[in-house]
């Protein structure tokens, strides 16, 4: 089949976009997302021009690197499908397919549709980890837990990190994103001691970064590849505020 | 940071102010409405109730206060999240599907502010009793009934006989039923009280007491301009 991209062409994070329209030939139905812009970039350098800069990694749907906006949703609208594992089969002939990049103040623009989401590592480092004494490797299940919990923790911990929920979000808000980061250490017992001074230096750090708030809209769960919860949010709207009241 | 700070400075705590004034007003609007059926029962249940509410200062001022704090608090972490929300995506989307999404949830800020609007207006209209703004050309103040009593049953009965007063109410009505059946449930996810299990009743729950609210409210200007209470503005 034939398609038209319309896709956000950006020099750098300093310079104005714009969007270019390029031709994408022959495509295969069993092809990838990525895969079809892999051959539309190797026609743009065999025509001695700036080929489309934008991530993957893995290509398995596990990495989160991969992050475009196709016809206004974020990894294209199949629940539970990262832009790696949307195939070409979604689409039809002779249609326009409009490629934007994660919008957020938080989230610059590298280049083209590459964004640099190091505020997800910020936040990360604020407070998505447990403090212990490192050592000889500890007895497996030598803290019992039950499979209701480790089942609910390994839910929120599938978060892969790329940030469509910021990138769907009206309010480019970043709450899925902490919340299941949140979610995963505070549900289990290992991350118990720490889970309100976790909870609370994970948002500010968040609103430090200038994600906006959230409203409940659903859009972050709905793009998710991941279907993470939005009641997580809602566990990591709790802790924060016993934390808050407790002052931890 | 203190808990003051947490809670005014954080986007997580303008959530909360958002959700526990909401949870406030929503019990006020419950109240009112429940207090305006009086309606029904006729001139003697309504004027009683309103001399009641009138006679009684003590109780009437601290609620009036209280309610005035709820709506600046409401309205001033619903503004200073607006502002940062938008700060929060400078350049927007040139193809934007609001994916699994709801419209009252994307509306709650226009929605909101029409709301405020009426709420005004229906001040004026039926608590300042502004002539100028009835429509009728009479001056609900001078309503008396035989007890010497405010008249409220004229005073509802004469101002609700204006279709554009009844239409602007309506309209009013059919925005807040929309704005409560996010906001019921939302207030529930904003102070943590939500999980899988409680999701599907809140939420589905928010929209039927939504609904409720709209009918209960609605069943006044609709009834009156149907017919209801013409004898007494004879």
């Amino acid at each position: 089949m034939n398609l038209t991209l319309k896709v956000w062409r950006q020099k750098n994070g300093q310079s104005a976009g714009h969007f270019d329209t390029y031709p994408a030939r022959d495509v295969i139905e069993d092809m990838s997302f990525l895969e079809m812009l892999d051959v539309v970039n190797e026609d743009l350098i065999a025509a001695g021009k700036d080929p489309i800069a934008f991530d993957s990694d893995c290509r398995e749907g596990i990495c989160g690197m991969c992050s475009l906006v196709i016809n206004g949703v974020p990894h294209g609208g199949h629940r539970g499908t990262a832009t790696c594992q949307l195939h070409m089969r979604h689409f039809k002939d002779g249609e326009t397919i409009t490629i934007e990049p994660w919008r957020a103040e938080a989230f610059p623009i590298i280049k083209d549709v590459a964004v640099n989401r190091a505020a997800f590592d910020r936040i990360m480092q604020a407070g998505g980890f447990i403090s212990v004494n490192t050592g000889g490797t500890p007895d497996g299940n030598a803290i019992p837990i039950s499979k209701a919990v480790a089942d609910k923790s390994m839910d929120a911990a599938a978060c892969i990190g790329c940030g469509a929920c910021v990138a769907a979000c009206k309010n480019a808000s970043a709450m899925l994103f902490v919340a299941a980061k949140v979610s995963q250490l505070n549900l289990l017992p290992q991350g118990e001691p720490e889970k309100h001074r976790r909870a609370l230096a994970m948002v500010t750090q968040m609103d430090k970064e200038g994600f906006g708030s959230c409203t409940v809209t659903g859009s972050c769960e709905a793009v998710c590849p991941k279907e993470i919860s939005l009641s997580f949010i809602a566990k990591l709207n709790r802790d924060y505020g016993i934390g808050a009241l407790l002052g931890k | 940071m203190n808990i003051i700070a947490y809670l005014f400075k954080s986007s997580l705590g303008k959530k909360y102010i958002m959700a526990v004034t909401g949870c406030c007003l929503f019990l006020f609007v419950v109240g009112h409405m429940v207090g305006n059926l009086q309606v029904f029962l006729g001139p003697e249940a309504i004027n009683r109730y309103g001399h009641f509410l009138q006679s009684n200062p003590e109780l009437i001022w601290p609620a009036r206060l209280g309610l005035l704090t709820m709506v600046a608090l409401h309205i001033w972490s619903a503004a200073r999240l607006s502002v940062e929300n938008r700060a929060a995506r400078p350049v927007a989307y040139q193809t934007y599907k609001p994916m699994g999404s709801s419209y009252a949830s994307r509306t709650m800020l226009m929605g909101g502010l029409i709301i405020a609007t009426f709420i005004i207006y229906h001040l004026l209209h039926f608590t300042f009793q502004v002539q100028a703004i009835n429509f009728t050309g009479q001056n609900f103040v001078d309503f008396t009934d035989a007890e010497k009593r405010h008249d409220i049953f004229k005073m509802i009965v004469t101002g609700f006989r204006n279709p554009l007063v009844s239409g602007f109410y309506l309209l009013s009505m059919s925005l807040l039923c929309l704005h409560l059946s996010h906001g019921v449930s939302s207030m529930f996810q904003s102070i943590g009280w939500k999980n899988d299990t409680y999701r599907p009743i809140i939420d589905k729950g928010a929209c039927l007491v939504a609904g409720v609210i709209f009918l209960g409210y609605s069943s006044i200007p609709v009834a009156i301009l149907l017919g209801f209470g013409k004898d007494v503005v004879k």
